[in-house]
C-alpha cells in the first residue's frame, strides 16, 4: 500500500476521532449530572433544581447533536477508509457496533426527544426516567464501541479462517469481557465524568466570579465537585488497571509511554521529564535531558510488583533471551511463514491437493499469532512514535492529579467555607475546563498512537488495513472534513458561550 | 431449539430480512428529510415554519439512529458488502455522510443566538439533507440493480475499477429514477406527518396541496423505476455460486416468491390508500397507513434483490465477484450471536412506540411554540 494512502487514512481517522471525542465526554458525564439534579428536583420539588436541570440540559443538547454527527462518520469510516480491515475482522468487530445500535443508540435518541420536549407532555416521573435513560444509553454506547476498540488492542475470542481469509468470532463473551475492553471502558467513561464535572464547576465558577446566579452556581458546584471527586478516584483506579493491561498485552506501548529503552527490574516512573531527541534504539545517548523519577513505580504500576522486570524498547525489538523475550526479527520470520503458508493453502485448495492444503494449514496455525509481522518491513517499525506517546501520557497523568486536587479543594470550600470569596480557586476551576479536554484527548493519543503500526495488534498493520484508493481522494476528503468539523466546532463554542452568558433565566 | 441450531443459510436469510426491514424503516423515517424540503412551502410566517421544524425535529435522531444501525447491522451480518461498497464507492458514501452531518446540528443550532452561520444557512443544510441526501441514497441503492465496478482479490480485498469511486453511478441515468422516487416519496410522507402532528388548518391545506403534486411526480419516477427493474436482465446465481445474467430476473423473483410480491403490492396499495384518504377525505392519521406501506414496499424490493438466487450487489467488472447473501455474510457463530441480540428489537420498537405515542398525542400548536417556556428548535 502506498505510504501516502496510509498516512492520509490515519490522518482522516485521527481527525474524526479527535473531533468526536471533543463532544463525547460531556455527553457521557453531563447526562448523569443532569439526571442527578432532576432527581433532586423531583424529590424536593424545589424550583431551583428544575432551573438547574433545564440549563445544563440545554448545554447538553448543543453538544449532543455534533457528537452524534461525528460518531456517524467514525462508524462509516471503518468501511470507507479501512475496507481491508473491515473484511479481515468485520465478523468480530461489526457485532459490537450493531449491538450498540440496537441497545444503546435507540435508547439515547428516543428518550432524548422526551427529555427535551416532554416537560409538559409527559408526567414528572416518566420525564425523569427519560433523562436517566439518555444518560444510561450514552454510556452503554460507549461500552460497545470500547469493546470494539479493546478488541483491536488485544484480539481475543476468534479464529482465523483461511478459506474466507478473515478472522471469525468463536466466543462473544471473551470479546465482551476482555480485560482490556473492560478497563478501557471504565477509564474512558471515567474521563468523560471528570471532563463534565470540570465543565459544571468551571461554568458555575464563572457566574460566581461575575457575581451572577449565586445560588444556582453554588448548588451546581456542589453537585459537580462531588461527582468529579468520586469520578477522579475512579479514574485513578481504572487508569492503574489500564496501565497494568498495557504492560501485559502491549509492552511496546508501555515502554514508549515511559521512554524506556533499556529494560530493568525495579523500574521507576519518570514523573516529569524531557526526552533526548538524539536518542535512538541503537546509540548510547541518555534517553532524557531531564528527569524526575519515582523509584519502583513502573514495576509496581505495570506488574503490581516492585521487583518486576519491565522490558525496554531494545529488549522488545531485538529480543532478550534472559527474559525470554522474542526479537521482532524472529517474529517477522514467523509472520512471513504464516503469510506464505496462507498463499500455499489457497493454491493447494485451488488445485484440490488436500494433503498439501493440510500441511500448509498446520504451518499457518503454528505461526498465525505473528501473522501481522509478515507485513512489517524492518524490526524498528513496530515502535510507535515515542515522543508523542511519552508526552501525551505524562500530560494525561499530571492533569489527572491536578483534577483530583481541584475537586477536593472546591468541594471543601463549597461545603465548609464560602467559596465565593476564593477567587483564585474559582479562576483555577474556570481555566481547568480546557485542561479536561486536553487530558481526555491525550489519553486517546496514548491509546492509539501508542499502538502504531497496528490496526489489530500483531495481526494487521495499518498499511494492510487501509482501503486501496488514490491518496488524492483521501487528501480531499480530509480537508473537507477538517473544514466542516471546524466550522461546526466554532458554531458550537459560540452558541455554548452565548447560552452561558444568557444564563439559566434565559430562553432554552 | 435456539438460533445455534439453524443452518447458515437460514441465518443469512434471517439477517437479510432484518436488513430489509431496517431499510424499510429508514425510508419511512425519511419523512423527516421530506419535511425539511417543505418548510418554506408549507409556512407563511416564522411561527408556522418553527411549528413545522419542531414537528420533524423531534424525530430526526430516530432516523439518524436507524441509519447508524443499518450501517452497523450490515457491518456485522454482511461484512463483505460493508468493506466492498463503503471502501469502493468512496465518494458516494462520503457525499451521503456529509449530507447527514449537517442535518444533525441544524435543528439544535438554527435559532440559537450567536449561532455563527445564521438561521438561513442551517435551513439550507436541512434542504441539502432533504433533497441531496435522499437522492444520493436512492442512487446508491439503485446500483443493487444496475451493478457496480469492482473486483475482489483472493483475500477478498476490494479493488474499485473506476477512478470516480462511486460517483460513476451518477452517469447512469436510470439510477436517477429511484433517487427521485425517494425524494418525492419522502416529501409525501413528510406532508402526511405534518398533517397528523400539527394542529393548524392552513398548514394542513398546504400540505394536502403539496401531496397532490408530489404524488404525481412520485408515481412517474417510481413506476419508471419499477418498469426498468422488472424488464431488465438481472444478476442470477446458480446452486454452485456461479453468477450469470438472466432475463427479467427481478420480475421472475416476484413471481417465484408470491409472498414477497404480496408484501410489495400491499405496501404500494397502503401508500396509495393513505394519500387518497389524506387528499380526498382529509383524514389526519394517514402517516400510519402510509408509513407501514413504505416499510413493506421497500422491504419487498430488498427481499427481491437478495433472495431467490440473486446477487444483491453485482459486479459488472467481474460477474463472479458479485456479492450474494451467502458469499458476503458473517460466520455462523456471529450470525447466531447477533440473532440473539436481535431479540431485543421488539422491545426497542415497543419503547419507541410508547415514547412516540406519549409525545405525539399532544399535537403541536401555535400556542405551544409561542410559549415563553417552550424549548423549541
Amino acid at each position: 500500500m502506498e505510504d501516502a494512502v496510509v498516512d492520509w487514512s490515519r490522518a482522516q481517522f485521527a481527525l474524526t476521532a479527535i473531533y468526536h471525542f471533543l463532544f463525547v465526554p460531556l455527553t457521557l458525564g453531563l447526562g448523569f449530572i443532569v439526571a442527578i439534579i432532576e432527581t433532586i428536583y423531583v424529590k424536593t420539588g424545589d424550583a431551583i433544581y428544575k432551573k438547574m436541570t433545564k440549563f445544563w440540559m440545554t448545554l447538553f443538547a448543543i453538544n449532543f447533536a455534533i457528537g452524534v454527527a461525528t460518531g456517524l462518520i467514525m462508524e462509516f469510516e471503518f468501511g470507507t477508509n479501512w475496507a481491508n480491515y473491515s473484511w479481515f475482522v468485520g465478523d468480530i468487530f461489526g457485532a459490537p457496533l450493531a449491538v450498540e445500535g440496537i441497545l444503546a443508540f435507540f435508547m439515547e435518541s428516543t428518550f432524548f426527544a422526551v427529555m427535551f420536549f416532554g416537560w409538559d407532555k409527559v408526567g414528572k416521573k416518566f420525564h425523569l426516567l427519560s433523562t436517566w435513560l439518555v444518560a444510561i444509553g450514552s454510556n452503554l454506547s460507549a461500552l460497545w464501541i470500547l469493546v470494539a476498540n479493546g478488541w483491536m488492542q488485544y484480539p481475543v475470542g476468534m479464529e482465523f479462517n483461511p478459506d474466507s481469509v478473515r478472522n471469525e468470532m468463536v466466543n462473544f463473551w471473551e470479546v465482551l469481557f476482555s480485560p482490556v475492553a473492560v478497563s478501557k471502558f471504565l477509564h474512558t467513561i471515567g474521563s468523560g465524568y471528570v471532563v463534565s464535572a470540570l465543565f459544571v464547576i468551571g461554568v458555575s465558577s464563572w457566574y460566581l466570579l461575575k457575581g451572577r446566579e449565586v445560588e444556582f452556581a453554588k448548588r451546581s458546584i456542589i453537585v459537580g465537585a462531588t461527582f468529579g471527586f468520586i469520578a477522579s478516584l475512579f479514574l485513578t483506579l481504572s487508569g492503574d488497571e489500564s496501565a497494568h493491561q498495557v504492560a501485559l498485552k502491549q509492552p511496546v506501548k508501555l515502554a514508549a509511554m515511559e521512554g524506556l529503552y533499556e529494560g530493568k527490574s525495579e523500574a521507576g516512573i519518570v514523573g516529569l521529564g524531557v526526552l533526548n531527541p538524539k536518542k535512538t534504539l541503537t546509540n548510547d545517548e541518555h534517553p532524557y535531558l531531564f528527569e524526575l523519577e519515582m523509584p519502583y513505580a513502573l514495576s509496581l504500576l505495570g506488574y503490581h510488583d516492585i521487583h518486576a522486570y519491565v522490558p525496554g524498547l531494545k529488549d522488545l525489538v531485538y529480543g532478550n533471551k534472559e527474559q525470554n523475550i522474542m526479537s521482532v526479527e524472529e517474529k517477522m520470520q514467523k509472520g512471513a511463514l504464516a503469510v506464505k503458508s496462507l498463499e500455499e493453502y489457497k493454491e493447494a485448495k485451488k488445485a484440490q491437493d488436500e494433503q498439501k492444503a493440510q500441511d500448509a494449514r498446520k504451518m499457518l496455525d503454528e505461526n498465525m499469532a505473528y501473522f501481522g509481522y509478515g507485513h512489517i518491513k524492518k524490526a524498528e517499525d513496530v515502535v510507535p512514535p515515542i515522543a508523542i506517546t511519552f508526552y501525551a501520557f505524562h500530560v494525561m497523568v499530571l492533569l489527572g492529579g491536578w483534577f483530583l486536587t481541584l475537586f477536593g479543594v472546591v468541594l471543601f470550600l463549597a461545603t465548609k467555607k464560602d467559596i465565593t470569596k476564593n477567587r483564585v480557586v474559582l479562576k483555577a476551576a474556570l481555566f481547568s475546563i480546557p485542561l479536561g479536554y486536553i487530558a481526555a484527548e491525550a489519553g486517546w493519543i496514548v491509546a492509539e498512537v501508542g499502538r502504531q503500526p497496528w490496526a489489530i495488534q500483531d495481526l494487521m498493520p495499518v498499511g494492510v488495513a487501509a482501503t486501496k484508493i488514490a491518496s488524492t481522494n483521501i487528501m480531499i476528503s480530509f480537508w473537507m472534513f477538517a473544514f466542516l468539523f471546524t466550522l461546526l466546532l466554532i458554531a458550537e463554542i459560540k452558541i455554548m458561550t452565548k447560552q452561558i452568558k444568557i444564563g439559566p433565566d434565559g430562553g432554552h | 431449539m435456539g438460533f445455534g441450531d439453524l443452518e447458515l443459510l437460514t441465518l443469512q436469510q434471517y439477517w437479510w430480512i432484518i436488513i430489509s426491514l431496517l431499510g424499510g424503516l429508514f425510508v419511512f423515517m425519511m419523512f423527516v428529510q421530506g419535511g425539511q424540503t417543505l418548510i418554506d412551502k408549507l409556512s407563511a410566517n416564522e411561527t408556522e415554519k418553527t411549528m413545522l421544524i419542531n414537528a420533524i425535529g423531534r424525530k430526526w435522531e430516530l432516523g439518524f439512529t436507524t441509519l447508524v444501525l443499518f450501517g452497523g447491522a450490515l457491518f456485522a451480518a454482511f461484512p463483505l458488502f460493508y468493506a466492498t461498497s463503503f471502501g469502493g464507492a468512496y465518494w458516494v458514501w462520503l457525499a451521503i455522510l456529509f449530507c447527514f452531518i449537517i442535518q444533525a446540528v441544524s435543528y439544535e443550532y438554527r435559532t440559537k443566538p450567536d449561532n455563527f452561520l445564521g438561521q438561513k444557512v442551517y435551513e439550507f443544510f436541512l434542504k441539502v439533507n432533504g433533497y441531496l441526501g435522499v437522492f444520493l441514497l436512492g442512487v446508491a441503492i439503485s446500483t443493487f440493480f444496475s451493478g457496480a465496478e469492482f473486483k475482489l482479490t483472493t483475500h477478498n480485498f476490494v479493488e474499485w475499477q473506476n477512478p470516480l469511486r462511486g460517483l460513476e453511478a451518477l452517469f447512469e441515468i436510470k439510477n436517477y429514477l429511484l433517487g427521485f422516487a425517494l425524494v418525492f416519496l419522502a416529501r409525501i410522507s413528510g406532508a402526511l406527518y405534518f398533517i397528523s402532528s400539527i394542529e393548524h388548518d392552513m398548514i394542513k391545506d398546504r400540505a394536502v396541496k403539496s401531496i397532490r403534486v408530489d404524488m404525481v411526480m412520485f408515481l412517474a419516477f417510481f413506476l419508471s423505476f419499477m418498469g426498468w427493474m422488472l424488464t431488465k436482465d438481472g444478476f442470477s446465481v446458480d446452486a454452485s455460486g456461479v453468477v450469470f445474467m438472466q432475463e427479467q430476473k427481478y420480475l421472475l423473483n416476484f413471481l417465484e416468491m408470491p409472498l414477497v410480491l404480496g408484501i410489495f403490492l400491499a405496501g404500494v396499495l397502503m401508500v396509495v390508500g393513505a394519500v387518497y384518504m389524506a387528499v380526498v377525505h382529509k383524514k389526519t392519521c394517514c402517516i400510519k397507513t402510509g408509513g407501514v406501506g413504505i416499510v413493506l414496499t421497500v422491504m419487498a424490493i430488498l427481499l427481491n434483490v437478495g433472495f431467490n438466487g440473486t446477487a444483491y450487489y453485482p459486479s459488472v467488472s467481474d460477474l463472479q465477484n458479485s456479492l450474494t447473501i451467502t458469499n458476503s455474510s458473517g460466520s455462523h457463530y456471529t450470525l447466531v450471536a447477533m440473532s440473539y441480540a436481535s431479540l431485543m428489537v421488539p422491545f426497542v420498537l415497543g419503547y419507541i412506540a410508547l415514547a412516540w405515542y406519549s409525545m405525539d398525542r399532544v399535537k403541536i400548536t401555535k400556542e405551544e411554540i409561542e410559549s415563553p417556556d417552550a424549548h423549541n428548535y
